[in-house]
């Protein structure tokens, strides 16, 4: 793909975001007086905006290129990390779990874990969380820079530091609610923004009819796009159904997943542990204005949530159907070529004319390090651009040296002092058109090696599914919806950092920061009145500490230090291909075993201290010793697991994940019920109320409209959840 | 908290929205959009959904 141009007003939409976020930070940063207000909000927001930013915060880079990529490698099968993978888990956290994280007053999950047990468990928490979620966010920025690397030719350093440069703007003037209204404005800029997309792509595939025409034909012959070996097939509803090629086992369809692990893996165990104990999305949650407010907020969230795989999984479906119409002229994009591999390349090309076609095929293909297309590359070798290719590297190269001779020439006329002034313009004369000629001959290289890259990359039989979002855009989008299109896609890794960012610094400065200081430094002294703590805390009476001022410099301090980690995350990540399935391993190892603990916690009041926090602990080791004796087909061990041993193959590194995810939560589950049984509780019932399901008074819905209430709306979303199930079956 | 978040969307949708009616406008249908001239309609669209969101502001929130 050669560079995206972008007209004027391509520019002129992205500023006009840009501007806008920013002005939003700086209007908010008045009212950002206390801690409280910069980090919780203060419990002042409505529930439209915290629902959107709810599901907002979630719909990073990850939702828009890794579900146009899943939808691409899946079909209507990716839905089920909505159908299954989101709606039921959020509508269990709206009804069951909102009061005790709202109503406990807690200021963040990890303080929740703080009340409920103990600071051990409080601090594992948060130290697994701050690390998680500053990767989440560096993964955000680095499929951003690389965006803006491929789409419109930017440095990826700048790109890199200019968008964390805005996010750093307005987090630091706005705080949580600068971070929340930003994602309710990108939550309108990517619906606004793809829609026409989706439709134009529908339109041009020739309806949905048409879509699962095309896609079963190559669930009859993968070989054609490269995705199974020649012979191989999957079942005809491969990427047309969502339950039907998982009913088939593990090999029949494209996951690589038998419908246990799905239900199990990402529907329960997964996708409880992300939507019910993430603070990402929780911290939204636990900023709206009142109780009720709290509990509808994953409930409004759930609602465009069920519609999105129309938005974010369509294109990849779209995609794939394009790609094997004939007259479409649309192919799976190719990854972009490494600069040192193609310079070799070029290189072995511009040599090629005459030699035998069989060993230059050998040398591109090695030179690439991709699979090649060899009627392409035999194309590419007789065709004008590498005739000419020879003699325009030799040209540019001419011309470099007699810029250098002349110039030379021209200093020597000057300095030597006997050469006459007349001489001496002429030296300068000559110097000068050297140097429009070796413009004009740069600029004669640059538009054959632009030829040449665009050539070798058609010819790659790779497929890189993280593109095909990018080259629908890039397809359908006329000047004007294409800077509305990629600016909502810039705004969605935008607030992946921010929404990470901002759960970051709360994390770290009440329960890192705050916590220890009331522990270690700040002097404890007995009996005071002007301490309001929350529930159940361990530490000693009224700490000795700093005026809340110095909190929220903390607040804003650690968000400068967040952002700067993320950079290096970012840089870390970028070694790193498909960011979907990183993601749900990592979330596997610390997410997993998290919601055994939850669910423990919030409705066995038995539970201890001690058995939760080893049970966690054993939980997310168990995850790693999962990994490490585990592996995918076709992966060699080492990065990708199994580097002790391997003790178990699966079918795909998605169906490792699951069954990682699922091993893990049963792990922590019964370690955390064994150790709880053997050990003395520390916190009478009466220190418990408010934490505990069994001993917490049932919110009664009485005074709310119908419509508004959890439990009502929750049901009718499940029930919506299970149709569509039975549509796409 | 101080700033109603509908005064910003609903501007800013308008502003682009305006802009895209203008490029819309400007360059008739598009052959990448299937002849269609997917600028001005959505442009259209956009000012509309601006329009709702300020009005929405305008009126402000009756409950206390």
């Amino acid at each position: 793909m050669q560079p995206i141009h972008l007209a004027w007003i391509d520019y002129t939409v992205l500023l006009t975001y840009v501007a806008f976020v920013i002005g939003i930070g700086w209007t908010l940063a008045r009212y950002m007086k206390s801690s409280a207000d910069f980090l919780t909000s203060a419990r002042s927001i409505p529930t439209w905006v915290t629902g959107l930013a709810f599901i907002s915060a979630n719909l990073g880079a990850l939702e828009l290129v890794g579900m146009a990529a899943s939808g691409a490698k899946y079909g209507i099968a990716t839905s089920h990390f909505y159908w299954v993978g989101a709606i039921p888990a959020m509508v269990f956290l709206a009804v069951f779990m909102m009061p005790f994280y709202y109503g406990s007053k807690a200021r963040s999950v990890p303080e929740y874990l703080q009340m409920r047990f103990d600071e051990r468990v409080m601090t594992l928490n948060a130290i697994a969380f701050a690390v998680m979620t500053l990767f989440a966010s560096g993964i955000s920025m680095n499929a951003l820079a690389k965006l803006l690397n491929l789409l419109l030719g930017w440095d990826y350093n700048f790109a890199l530091i200019i968008c964390s440069g805005v996010v750093l703007v307005y987090v630091l003037k706005g705080g949580l609610t600068s971070a929340i209204y930003t994602e309710v404005l990108q939550f309108f800029m990517i619906v606004l923004g793809f829609a026409p997309v989706v439709y134009l792509g529908l339109k041009d595939a020739g309806g949905w009819h048409a879509i699962t025409q095309s896609l079963q034909t190559v669930a009859a012959d993968p070989s054609a796009l490269q995705l199974k070996p020649p012979g191989e097939v999957y079942q005809p509803n491969a990427w047309t159904g969502a339950w039907k090629p998982l009913l088939g086992g593990a090999d029949s369809n494209p996951m690589g997943v038998d419908w246990f692990a799905m239900v199990f893996g990402l529907g329960f165990v997964l996708s409880f542990g992300y939507w019910c104990t993430n603070f990402l999305v929780v911290q939204r949650a636990m900023a709206a204005k009142n109780m009720t407010a709290a509990r509808n907020t994953p409930i409004v969230a759930a609602i465009p949530k069920m519609f999105f795989p129309i938005l974010v999984i369509l294109p990849g479906m779209i995609a794939i159907a394009l790609a094997v119409t004939p007259g479409k002229n649309y192919r799976l994009p190719p990854p972009p070529i490494d600069s040192d591999r193609f310079a070799a390349a070029a290189q072995i090309l511009a040599n090629a004319p005459g030699k035998d076609m069989d060993a230059t095929y050998a040398q591109v293909s090695a030179a690439i390090g991709m699979k090649m297309d060899r009627a392409k590359v035999e194309a590419i070798v007789k065709s004008e651009t590498v005739s000419s290719l020879a003699s325009v590297i030799s040209q540019d190269e001419e011309a470099k040296s007699a810029v250098q001779s002349s110039k030379a020439a021209f200093h020597q006329a000057r300095r030597g002092g006997k050469a006459s002034s007349s001489e001496i313009a002429e030296a300068k004369n000559k110097a000068s058109d050297a140097e429009k000629a070796l413009a004009a001959a740069d600029k004669k290289f640059e538009d054959t090696s632009g030829d040449l890259n665009s050539q070798l990359r058609d010819a790659v039989l790779v497929n890189d599914y993280d593109g095909v979002i990018f080259s629908l855009v890039k397809r359908y989008c006329p000047p004007g919806l294409l800077g509305l299109a990629l600016t909502g896609l810039l705004a969605s890794f935008m607030s992946g950092m921010a929404g990470n960012v901002t759960a970051f610094n709360t994390v770290w400065t009440y329960n890192l920061y705050q916590s220890a200081r009331r522990r270690f430094v700040d002097v404890p002294r007995p009996a005071a009145l002007d301490y309001k703590g929350g529930k159940g805390e361990n530490v000693v009476l009224t700490p000795h500490e700093p005026a809340d001022v110095h909190f929220l410099w903390m607040g804003k301090f650690i968000t400068v230090v967040g952002i700067l980690l993320s950079i290096a995350c970012a840089y870390f990540a970028k070694q790193y291909n498909n960011a979907m399935d990183i993601i749900q391993l990592v979330f596997g190892f610390v997410n997993a075993p998290l919601f055994a603990t939850f669910l423990l916690g919030m409705f066995w009041k038995r539970t201890t201290a001690t058995g939760a926090f080893y049970g966690l602990f054993g939980g997310i080791a168990g995850s790693a010793v999962f990994h490490a004796l585990t592996i995918a087909e076709g992966n060699t061990p080492g990065l990708k697991g199994g580097y002790i041993h391997v003790v178990q193959e699966f079918p795909s590194e998605m169906a490792q994940n699951f069954w990682l995810a699922s091993f893990a939560f049963t792990a922590c589950f019964v370690l955390t019920f064994v150790i709880s049984i053997m050990t003395k509780r520390t916190k009478s019932d009466e220190q418990l109320k408010g934490l505990v399901y069994s001993l917490t008074p049932k919110i009664v819905d009485r005074d709310v409209p119908v419509w508004q209430r959890p439990a009502v709306v929750g049901i009718a979303l499940l029930i919506i959840c299970v149709i569509l199930n039975i549509i796409f079956w | 908290m101080g700033l109603d978040i509908r005064w910003p969307i609903g501007l800013m949708f308008s502003l682009i929205g305006v802009l895209l009616v203008i490029e819309g406008a400007r360059l008739g249908p598009s052959a990448k959009a299937l002849n269609i001239n997917i600028d001005l309609i959505w442009g259209v669209v956009l000012v509309i959904f601006g329009g709702l969101m300020l009005f929405g502001a305008i009126r402000g929130n009756k409950k206390p």
